[in-house]
C-alpha cells in the first residue's frame, strides 16, 4: 500500500516551494483566457437586460449587424420571453475590435413590456409579491426540517436561552479575471479557451450543446485568474461566443464585463436566520430551534449550515430559499458554511456570557462530535489562545477605555475536502531524463501544479523544477474533476503518486540488471539512483534514463483512498480595534490554525490560508451586494462600491498550516469560514454591543453604541 | 428619457457623450501634434469607422510601436488588442483590464517614470513618453528583484492581478527605495488581490527593497 512515509524522509513534502508559474506570473509572460489572441480574432459583448423583470417583445439586430466591423450577431433570449434579473442576455454580437462591439451593442433596438418585480427578501416573502419562479408557489420554497432528539425536552432543561436574529448579505465572487472564453472552430472541431474550474466538465456541456463527441471539443485553461466557485461550466456566454465563432467563421474572445461579473456571475446566497437556543447551567449545549432562510436571487439554493460544528443533542431546523429577481446564487468558497458559522459562533459566545462562562471553554466543552476533528480542534483551541493572547480579552466586554477599544474573539469550521476517484494521470521518463506528469485537472491559483511536481520529484529524487507539469487541457485524455468543494488535492494527489511509483519501478526494472543491482534495493534520491544494499552502485538520474535507448515509460496511477483524509477541522482568532468614533473596525490580527492533514508545499497552502482569511474579513466587514428597490438593479456592480479588501485592511495574519496526519487533504474553503464570526465576537469584545448582522460597517457599528 | 435607456435602447452615440466619456481636455491637448485622419465634423464622426483617428508612434520597453488608434483608445487597450501598421500585434497582454475604470490596478504600467492606470490613460497622452510594462523590467531571463521577491515570498496565486502589483511595487521603489510596512501598504493601496496574496506581496515588497539597496 502507498504511504506518503514518515516527515523524517520527506525531502520536499511538507516544505516550503516556490510556485513552478511564479516567474511567467510575474513577468506577464502568463496566458489568461483574457489575454489569448488568435490570427483574425473578432471580440464578442452581450447586451443584457437593463430592467430586472420583462417580458421581451422584439429585438432587431440589423443595425447592428450593418456596422462595419461587426461579424455576427445572435440572439440569446427569444421575443416573447421574460428576462427575470438585471443583466440577464439578451442578444451577442461580435466585431473586429472591442470597441466596435461595444458600439454595435448600443445599435440593437429591443423592446419589452416591464413587469412588476421585487429585488429584496422581505417584499418577496409577502402576499402580493410578483411571481418569479414557475416551479414553485410563490417566492419561497417548501421549507427543510431537520430534527434530532427532543427539542422540549432540551429547552426543559436549559438553564439559559438566547433567542436572536442574524443576517449575512449576499457577497459577490468578484473573480478579477471575469468569466469568459474564447472560441475557434475547425470545421466541426471546437477549441475553447476558458476561464474554468472544470476544463473536462467545461467540454463535456460544449459536447452536449453542440452535439458533437467530446474528442472533437478541446478545453484549455492554462492560466485563470480566480473562480472561488463560480466557473464550472460555459454558461451562457461561453455557448454564446462558440455560436459568434461558428457564424462569422473566426475565433470569437468574449469576456464578461465588470458589472455583468457581479450581475450574473454568481454570488453566496444571503442568509437570515432567528433562533432560540439553550444551555444547561453546568455549560451543555441542550437545545437549538432555527428557522431561516436565503436568497439565491432567481436560483432555487441558499442553504447554510445549522446547527454546525458544535455539538447539540436536542434541534429543530427549518431552512427555505426566497426568490428574488436577481442572478443566480453559485457555489462559493465552502458554500453555506461562513454564513451558517457567523451566526453559530456569535450564538455560542451569547450562550456563554449568559451563562458566566468563557466562551472558549464553553466551546471546548460542546465541541465537534467527530472523533477526530474533536482531537484536532481542542488542539487548534489551546494552539490559538496561546498565539492571540486569548488572556487579554477583556473580560467584562466593552470594559477597554478610551475612544479605540481592543478586543478578541474567535470562530470555527469544518470542511470535507478528502477528494475522489476519477482523476486519470500519466508519468512519463523520457530517456533524455525529462520527466512529465500529465492530467487534466486545472491550477486555479491554488498551485496544484507545483504540487504535482513535488510528489513526482519526490519520488524520483529530481527537484520540482525538473518536472513537466501538463494540466488544464483535455486535449492528454486524461480526465479529472472539477476544482471545487477543495477536492482537487485529494482527487489527484494520490494518483500522481501511484502512477510515480509506477514509472519509478518500471525504470527500476529496466536499469538494475545493467548495474548489476537488484530492482528492489535501488532507490532515487539527490539526482541519482543507487542501489540501498551496496553504495558503490549508483548512477546519474540522466545516464539511468539514458539506457532506455528508444523506450519510454510511461505509466498512470490509481486512486487510492489511503493517501486522503477529509473533515477537517480550522480555527480562528480575532484581535479588532473599534473606534468609537467614527465606528471603523480595525482588524490588528487574526490568527487562523488549519487542520491540513499532510501539507505538500508549506509556502502555498500559507498563501492559501491568508487569502481565506482575507476573503472572510471582507465578508465581514465590506461586502455586500446592494440591491435598490426602486429600479431593481444592483448599485455596486463595480470594485468601487462593491468593496473587497485592499492593502489598508490587512491586519497581521498568522496561518499555521497545521499537520495533523500523514494524508492529504485539501484547504481552499475551509479556512475563509471563521473568520466572520471571530471578527464579530471581537467587536463583541471591544464594545460590549453585538452587531447581528454583517458587514459590520461603521453606521452598524455606531448605531449600536447609540 | 435616461441616459442609461437611451443606450441601451440603441440610440446612436453623438460625439458629445463620447468625448464627454473620455474627458474633452486630454483628448484636445493630445490630438493636436498628431496627424488626424478621417472624418473631423460632429455629423461625421458618430459611429465606427467614422471616429476620428491618428497614427501616432509610442515607445513601449525601448521598442517603438506605429499605431492607427481612435481618441477614446486606452493605452491598456493598445498593449493588449493593438495591431501596428506593419500588422503586427503588440501583444503584451501582462496589464489586465480587471475593473476597466481605475479601481483595481491590474492595469498599471509606467508612462515617463510613473505608474498610471493604462486603463485610464489615452494612448494619445502617451507618446513621446516612454512606456514600460511588466514585460520590459525583466532582462532576459534575468527577473527584476521586485519580480524575483515576488516568486520568493510567493506573492501570487491566481496570478491575474501580479503584473499590476510588479509595476506597482517597482513605482514606489523607485520613489521610495526602503519603504516602511505602512509605507508598503500604501503605496500599494490602488491595487487589488481577490486571491488575498496582501501579506506575502508586503515580504516581497521588503525582500526587493533590501535587494535593490534600499
Amino acid at each position: 500500500m502507498a504511504s506518503w512515509g514518515e516527515a523524517r524522509d520527506s525531502r520536499l513534502i511538507g516544505k516550503r516551494v516556490t510556485r513552478l508559474s511564479g516567474a511567467e506570473k510575474a513577468t506577464g509572460r502568463a496566458k489568461y483566457t483574457f489575454d489569448i489572441n488568435r490570427p483574425g480574432m473578432l471580440y464578442g459583448r452581450i447586451l443584457r437586460s437593463p430592467v430586472a423583470h420583462a417580458t421581451i417583445t422584439s429585438i432587431d439586430l440589423s443595425e447592428a449587424e450593418a456596422l462595419p466591423g461587426v461579424k455576427a450577431a445572435i440572439l440569446l433570449i427569444e421575443p416573447g420571453k421574460r428576462v427575470r434579473y438585471e443583466g440577464q442576455e439578451i442578444a451577442a454580437i461580435a466585431a473586429t475590435t472591442n470597441d466596435i462591439a461595444k458600439d454595435a451593442i448600443r445599435l440593437i433596438r429591443f423592446d419589452y413590456d416591464e413587469l412588476d418585480y421585487v429585488v429584496d427578501v422581505e417584499s418577496a416573502k409577502a402576499d402580493g409579491a410578483p411571481q418569479i419562479r414557475d416551479d414553485w408557489m410563490g417566492n419561497q420554497s417548501e421549507p427543510r426540517v431537520d430534527e434530532r432528539g427532543d427539542i422540549e425536552a432540551g429547552f426543559a432543561e436549559a438553564a439559559v436561552e438566547v433567542e436572536a436574529t442574524y443576517h449575512a448579505p449576499v457577497q459577490t465572487h468578484v473573480c478579477l479575471e471575469t468569466h469568459g472564453n474564447v472560441a475557434e472552430w475547425d470545421g466541426d472541431n471546437l477549441t475553447v479557451w476558458a476561464s474554468t474550474q472544470a476544463v473536462f466538465g467545461t467540454r463535456q456541456n460544449l459536447a452536449q450543446h453542440f452535439e458533437l463527441p467530446e474528442n472533437q471539443v478541446r478545453v484549455i485553461s492554462e492560466h485563470m485568474g480566480g473562480g472561488f466557485g463560480s466557473k464550472f461550466g460555459p454558461g451562457v456566454e461561453g455557448i454564446a461566443v462558440a455560436k459568434l465563432a461558428r457564424k462569422a467563421g473566426a475565433p470569437v474572445k468574449l469576456m464578461l464585463t465588470r458589472k455583468a461579473e457581479h450581475l450574473v456571475g454568481g454570488n453566496r446566497p444571503s442568509m437570515t436566520q432567528q433562533v432560540r437556543a439553550g444551555a444547561t447551567q453546568d455549560g451543555r449545549f441542550i437545545a437549538y430551534d432555527l428557522s431561516g432562510y436565503g436568497t439565491g436571487g432567481i436560483g432555487a439554493g441558499a442553504g447554510f449550515t445549522g446547527p454546525y460544528v458544535y455539538h447539540v443533542p436536542n434541534y429543530r431546523t427549518e431552512k427555505s430559499a426566497v426568490a428574488i429577481n436577481a442572478g443566480s446564487a453559485r457555489a462559493m468558497r465552502a458554500p453555506g458554511h461562513p454564513q451558517g458559522a457567523f451566526a453559530m459562533d456569535s450564538l455560542m459566545d451569547e450562550l456563554a456570557e449568559k451563562l458566566g462562562m468563557d466562551p472558549l471553554a464553553f466551546r471546548r466543552m460542546n465541541s465537534d462530535s467527530d472523533p477526530r476533528r474533536n482531537k484536532i480542534r481542542q488542539a487548534e483551541y489551546t494552539l490559538g489562545a496561546q498565539e492571540i493572547g486569548w488572556h487579554r480579552r477583556n473580560s467584562v466586554p466593552g470594559s477597554g477605555t478610551g475612544i479605540k477599544k481592543r478586543g478578541i474573539g474567535m470562530g470555527c469550521g469544518l470542511w470535507g475536502g478528502g477528494g475522489g476517484p476519477g482523476t486519470q494521470a500519466r508519468v512519463t521518463i523520457h530517456s533524455s531524463g525529462a520527466v512529465e506528469a500529465v492530467t487534466g485537472t486545472q491550477d486555479i491559483g491554488t498551485g496544484i501544479r507545483t504540487v504535482i511536481a513535488i510528489i513526482v520529484a519526490e519520488e524520483l529524487g529530481l527537484k520540482p523544477a525538473d518536472i513537466t507539469v501538463k494540466v488544464g487541457d483535455t486535449e492528454p485524455g486524461l480526465p479529472s474533476r472539477g476544482s471545487g468543494g477543495s477536492q482537487t488535492i485529494g482527487s489527484v494527489a494520490p494518483v500522481i503518486k501511484t502512477a510515480a511509483i509506477a514509472a519509478k519501478r518500471k525504470l527500476f526494472g529496466h536499469i538494475a540488471p545493467l548495474i548489476e543491482a537488484e530492482p528492489m534495493d535501488l532507490r532515487a534520491a539527490g539526482g541519482r539512483i543507487y542501489s540501498a544494499a551496496d553504495l558503490r552502485l549508483s548512477v546519474p538520474w540522466k545516464e539511468a534514463t539514458g539506457y532506455l535507448g528508444m523506450e519510454t515509460i510511461s505509466e498512470g496511477g490509481e486512486w487510492d483512498e489511503n493517501l486522503r483524509v477529509g473533515d477537517t477541522a480550522g480555527v480562528q482568532f480575532a484581535d479588532v480595534e473599534v473606534d468609537t468614533e467614527t465606528g471603523l473596525v480595525k482588524v490588528i490580527k487574526v490568527v487562523a490554525i488549519q487542520d491540513c492533514g499532510l501539507v505538500v508545499n508549506r509556502l502555498t497552502t500559507e498563501s492559501q490560508i491568508n487569502g481565506a482569511v482575507i476573503m472572510g474579513l471582507g465578508y465581514a466587514l465590506l461586502e455586500e451586494r446592494i440591491m435598490d428597490g426602486q429600479t431593481g438593479k444592483m448599485l455596486n456592480a463595480n470594485l468601487e462600491d462593491y468593496k473587497v479588501p485592499g492593502t489598508m485592511e490587512i491586519p497581521e495574519i498568522v496561518s499555521i498550516a497545521y499537520d495533523t496526519d500523514r494524508k492529504i487533504t485539501g484547504i481552499g474553503e475551509p479556512p475563509t469560514i471563521p473568520t466572520a464570526g471571530a471578527v464579530a465576537n471581537a467587536v463583541y469584545n471591544a464594545i460590549g454591543v453585538r452587531i447581528r448582522e454583517l458587514p459590520i460597517t461603521p453606521d452598524k457599528v455606531l448605531n449600536a453604541l447609540s | 428619457m435616461s441616459k442609461e435607456k437611451e443606450q441601451t435602447q440603441g440610440t446612436p452615440i453623438s460625439r458629445r457623450n463620447f468625448l464627454k466619456g473620455v474627458g474633452t481636455g486630454a483628448v484636445a491637448a493630445s490630438v493636436a501634434p498628431t496627424v488626424l485622419v478621417g472624418a473631423e465634423t460632429a455629423a461625421e464622426a458618430q459611429m465606427g469607422d467614422k471616429i476620428t483617428r491618428a497614427e501616432i508612434k509610442l515607445n513601449i520597453n525601448g521598442k517603438t510601436y506605429e499605431v492607427e488608434v481612435e481618441s477614446r483608445t486606452t493605452l491598456l487597450s493598445v498593449l493588449r488588442d493593438g495591431i501596428d501598421t506593419g500588422g503586427e500585434r503588440v501583444d503584451l497582454t501582462g496589464a489586465k483590464s480587471i475593473c476597466d475604470r481605475g479601481e483595481c490596478g491590474g492595469c498599471t504600467v509606467q508612462v515617463g517614470g510613473k505608474a498610471v492606470y493604462s486603463c485610464m490613460t489615452l494612448a494619445l497622452e502617451a507618446e513621446g513618453k516612454e512606456i514600460t510594462t511588466v514585460e520590459g523590467l525583466a532582462n532576459g531571463e534575468q527577473l527584476h528583484p521586485v519580480q524575483e521577491a515576488f516568486v520568493q515570498h510567493d506573492a501570487l496565486m491566481c496570478g491575474f492581478c501580479t503584473p499590476g502589483f510588479v509595476v506597482a511595487a517597482k513605482s514606489l521603489l523607485d520613489q521610495n527605495p526602503s519603504p516602511s510596512h505602512e509605507e508598503i501598504k500604501e503605496g500599494l493601496a490602488g491595487n487589488i488581490c481577490r486571491c488575498g496574496t496582501y501579506p506575502f506581496i508586503f515580504e516581497a515588497v521588503k525582500t526587493a527593497s533590501r535587494k535593490i539597496g534600499g
